[in-house]
């Protein structure tokens, strides 16, 4: 009582300050459910809201962040060729995935947060809880090492021109997570393709530069004070291995391909070399942080489906497009990564991650049914075509999704159209014998 | 190897044997006049009869309907006992009440004048002819006016003991239909149809492809019917009787598995059954289910306590509008059913029995109700009376971890553990409006095919042609209600729906 007493004094005024007004009115719903009564139509409402339904998406995924906070850590010491066990020196590759994962993760709720704030006190609306689901999964789908200037500026993008532009919440035409990607992708490409971005912690050392420092040429650790100064300090006083204070060099022979990337080159037998089946599933593979741990993915999706907040047809059909799919590439089987058998390919890349997540978005994906059903078999089907026929990037859930998203309203269109020419039919009724408006001569009147 | 194909060998005979035997008892029961379809001469069960629902023994497959969407929203406070006759003193005909008449209705009398039961109050400018009539006799006390002189209330004191209007019956068997049309017009009667699409009152230019009733309430705290039907059996059948006249088509009457026989035996109108949640009940989603309104088409629905009206003026020739009317709700003290007339004083039906509180009063379900005060009157289709807490609190981190539990469809709350809950309900909105984010949640809700969030968006932008296309020809508020309070964007669907309904009024 004493709270709510003290919050409700210090609420700015909603003329003379509108930003503050719309901050405080966002930390106060966030805080307080609002006492508003119900007026015309239904007497009680649902205990359900838009902010419960967003933040049980938000926890769906919190397993994925865990993993893929430590597994940050675990492909740097990867690449040096230490700590192999997965679980060996837990605490610093939990410290080094923290130091990556923390500054995206909180910048990109500041950029996206930040101007999600000042539309709605421009527009003078409450601010809409959209972007706690965006800004939620922005971090998942990103490299660990992509610079935070570029996320803020693919950030801005995705939410000004993707989602404010439309009119916020609820009104957006494709997922603004895979906007911010897709930015990413198309204006800083080597930020987020290739075989070295998958891992982080690393800078190149060119040869001039290693001739200076009488080094050899090649990649090297790149600590900054987080690794060297706060994490050692707190590692020496509790005693544990700390980060090296000098550059460890990569080990000799490491690529940070992806198994998407070795599928490509030479099959599924090049992508067993490096990587055990059971490394694959488990996610302790380099990847986008939060897209590797296929198990940990399923769990969030079941949670969705269970608490009936993501659509299962989206989910179901696009799991039998990506099979049919991938079954006929394999009949074609003109390129190594053609061959890879069917049921590998889900082992590999994002699938599972966009299908749980990406792809079952409520604003982006179709609102009908039967529209759910057509475009989860697309998003399924063209998303692993992309896979495994683009030379460029070998992934194609982002561009699926997105090529689907524009394609939803269509796709309804259509479904709506077919219920309109049932419902402008002629008259079709249960007994054959009675036609529309017709006199029935054998009524009985029984009493006199 | 040869003693395991031996058996195997034997036991195909057998089954051979006993399948070849199987079909000749079938054959032999459908020589000897046995319908097959309706009863299983096979020793095998059906798949459609264990896995499809069960068809009771007094209807056929095509009038059994199993309607899987919806959901039934449990309140407490429900109306226990047989309804107690209670001393009301006002009552009052409300014009509001009926949707198309001018808001200043031309009045019959003035306040002083002393009327019995079915004597004409007023009629609109527009139809001279249509009659509304006073629900009982006494004297006319009070014309309240609301806004721009419009009449709210035309408030009647009643005799204790009523006196009744005798009316002169027409014959039905001459199938005199307009001689008919023309009594009920001047008897008041025929307001008490609802005409589908828009829901307003009946026109009397038009002859009703079908007349269709709704034999049961699936709504939240809703009366059962199975009471108010004892002995009224006369008056049931000799309405439908009527209403076979009226309509060109048929009389179709809906029913529930707890119905009572009454209902189930009706003469003169074709039974169907209707199993499954909220809004099972409703007369807009029968009609889709029985036969579809198309476009150009009209029929006429009439609540089940009105055609027991309509039944008494055919047989005893006077108009006594009595209805049983419940008072429930977590508010109520003592949930019980009343036995009163059409239009009478709130205050007075819910003497004593409300909870000291800030209460909110409804005039009808929780879904499809009018809040109202003590001072006001129920409405002509009233039949039940709710009152629930106000929710004007806040609750701290209400939408992440409720304490108190609420209603909800949504199986993020662990209350689908406990299916039976009865909840108090209060009028919180738990949530601000957003827009439509959330897809598929409405048709979850509506047992019809129809798409709503759709059609709401068609409203929204007033294309008129999209609108009938997408359905609004087949739904009332009532339809939409239970999508209403499953929203979670929290939008004003009725009203989204009134407003659609109003603009194909003046379209057409």
């Amino acid at each position: 009582m004493g709270l709510l007493n003290f919050l409700k004094r210090i609420e700015p005024n909603k003329k003379k300050s509108p930003f503050l007004h719309t901050l405080y009115d966002g930390f106060f719903t966030f805080a307080y459910s609002p006492n508003t009564i119900t007026k015309g139509g239904v007497h009680i409402r649902d205990g359900m809201d838009l902010k419960r339904t967003m933040i049980h998406v938000v926890l769906a995924m919190q397993l994925c962040y865990l993993f893929g906070t430590y597994n940050i850590g675990h492909q740097h010491f990867d690449a040096l060729g230490m700590y192999p066990g997965f679980l060996e020196g837990f605490h610093l590759k939990l410290a080094h995935g923290l130091i990556k994962m923390l500054p995206i993760f909180i910048w990109a709720h500041i950029i996206g947060l930040g101007i999600e704030f000042w539309f709605a006190a421009k527009k003078g609306h409450a601010i809409e809880e959209g972007f706690l689901v965006s800004g939620a999964l922005i971090p998942l789908i990103m490299p660990p090492d992509i610079p935070i200037w570029i996320l803020c500026v693919s950030i801005a993008f995705a939410v000004i021109l993707g989602k404010e532009a439309f009119g916020g919440t609820g009104m957006n035409i494709w997922n603004i997570a895979l906007l911010a990607r897709v930015f990413v992708f198309f204006a800083y490409p080597t930020t987020i393709s290739g075989d070295e971005v998958w891992v982080s912690g690393f800078e190149a050392i060119g040869a001039e530069a290693a001739q200076e420092l009488s080094i050899a040429a090649g990649k090297y650790t790149d600590y900054g004070w987080w690794h060297t100064g706060f994490f050692n300090s707190l590692f020496g006083w509790m005693d544990l291995p700390q980060f090296s204070d000098y550059s460890l060099p990569v080990v000799d022979g490491y690529s940070g391909a992806t198994p998407l990337a070795l599928a490509y080159q030479g099959g599924w037998e090049n992508v067993t070399a490096t990587f055990s089946q059971s490394q694959m599933w488990w996610g302790a593979i380099p990847g986008s942080i939060g897209e590797t741990c296929k198990p940990f993915i399923i769990i969030g999706a079941l949670i969705l489906i269970a608490t009936g907040i993501a659509s299962w047809r989206i989910m179901l059909s696009m799991l039998i497009g990506a099979i049919i799919m991938a079954m006929l590439l394999n009949a074609w089987g003109a390129t190594p990564f053609m061959t890879v058998p069917w049921y590998y390919q889900f082992y590999m890349g994002s699938f599972f991650f966009a299908m749980a997540f990406m792809a079952t978005d409520p604003v982006t994906a179709t609102s009908t049914n039967t529209g759910k059903w057509i475009y989860g078999l697309l998003i399924g089907m063209i998303g692993m075509l992309i896979r495994v026929i683009n030379p460029a990037y070998p992934e194609g859930w982002m561009l699926a999704i997105l090529f689907l998203n524009t394609f939803a309203p269509l796709i309804d269109h259509y479904v709506l159209s077919a219920n309109m020419g049932r419902r402008m039919k002629p008259a079709k009724t249960l007994n054959p014998t009675i036609g529309p408006a017709s006199t029935n001569p054998e009524k009985e009147i029984a009493h006199a | 190897m040869q003693i395991a194909l031996l058996i195997i060998g034997v036991f195909v005979v057998l089954a051979a044997l006993i399948s070849l035997a199987d079909n000749l008892i079938q054959i032999e029961a459908q020589k000897s006049g046995i319908d097959t379809t309706q009863n299983n001469m096979s020793i095998f069960p059906r798949v459609g009869d264990l896995v499809g629902p069960k068809v009771p023994s007094y209807t056929s497959k095509e009038n059994f309907h199993v309607l899987k969407n919806g959901f039934n929203i449990i309140l407490s406070g429900n109306a226990e006992g047989s309804p107690e006759a209670v001393e009301v003193t006002r009552f009052a005909l409300k014009p509001k009440n009926y949707r198309g008449i001018a808001p200043i209705p031309k009045l019959h009398v003035a306040v002083g004048d002393e009327v019995k039961a079915g004597d004409p109050i007023f009629y609109d400018k527009s139809n001279p002819d249509i009659n509304y009539v006073s629900p009982v006799s006494g004297e006319i006390i009070e014309v309240q006016r609301g806004a721009k002189r419009a009449i709210e209330n035309v408030i009647i004191l009643a005799d204790k003991t009523q006196q009744f209007r005798q009316f002169d019956i027409p014959e039905i068997h001459t199938k005199n239909r307009d001689g008919i049309m023309s009594f009920l017009a001047s008897s008041g009667i025929v307001n008490m149809f609802v005409q589908r699409p828009f829901g307003v009152i009946a026109d009397l230019d038009v002859v009703p492809r079908d007349i269709f009733i709704s034999g049961f309430n699936t709504a939240p705290l809703a009366p059962s019917y199975n009471d108010l039907l004892i002995g009224r059996e006369d008056e049931l059948n000799k309405a439908i009787d009527v209403l076979n006249v009226v309509t060109s088509g048929k009389v179709y009457l809906s029913i529930s598995e707890e119905s009572s026989n009454v209902l189930k035996s009706a003469h003169g109108a074709e039974v169907h059954y209707f199993k499954g949640p909220h809004p099972a009940g409703n007369v807009g989603v029968q009609i889709h289910h029985i036969k579809p309104i198309k476009s150009g088409e009209t029929v006429w629905t009439m609540d089940l306590q009105d055609v027991l009206t309509l039944g008494r003026l055919f047989l005893q020739g006077i108009y006594d509008p009595e209805r049983v009317v419940a008072i429930s709700g977590s508010q109520i003290i003592n949930p019980k059913y009343i036995l009163t007339k059409s239009g009478a004083h709130i205050g007075e039906l819910i003497k004593e029995n409300q909870k000291q509180d800030n209460n909110r009063i409804i005039a009808g379900d929780v879904l499809t109700g009018v809040h109202q005060s003590e001072e006001d009157f129920i409405n002509k289709d009233t039949e039940q009376i709710t009152v629930i807490k106000e929710g004007d609190y806040y609750e701290p981190f209400g939408w992440l971890l409720p304490i108190k539990p609420r209603p909800s469809v949504s199986k993020t709350f662990p209350a689908f553990l406990m299916p039976n809950l009865a909840y108090d309900g209060d009028t919180n909105t738990h949530g601000e409006k957003r827009a439509f984010v959330v897809s598929g949640q409405y048709e979850k809700m509506l047992p019809m095919d129809v798409y709503p969030q759709h059609l709401m968006k068609a409203i929204m932008t007033g294309d008129i042609e999209r609108m009938e296309g997408l359905g609004i020809n087949e739904l009332l508020e009532e339809d939409v209600a239970l999508c209403e309070f499953s929203c979670t964007s929290k939008q004003p669907l009725q009203e989204i729906l009134r407003d659609g309904l109003d603009m194909m009024i003046e379209q057409s």
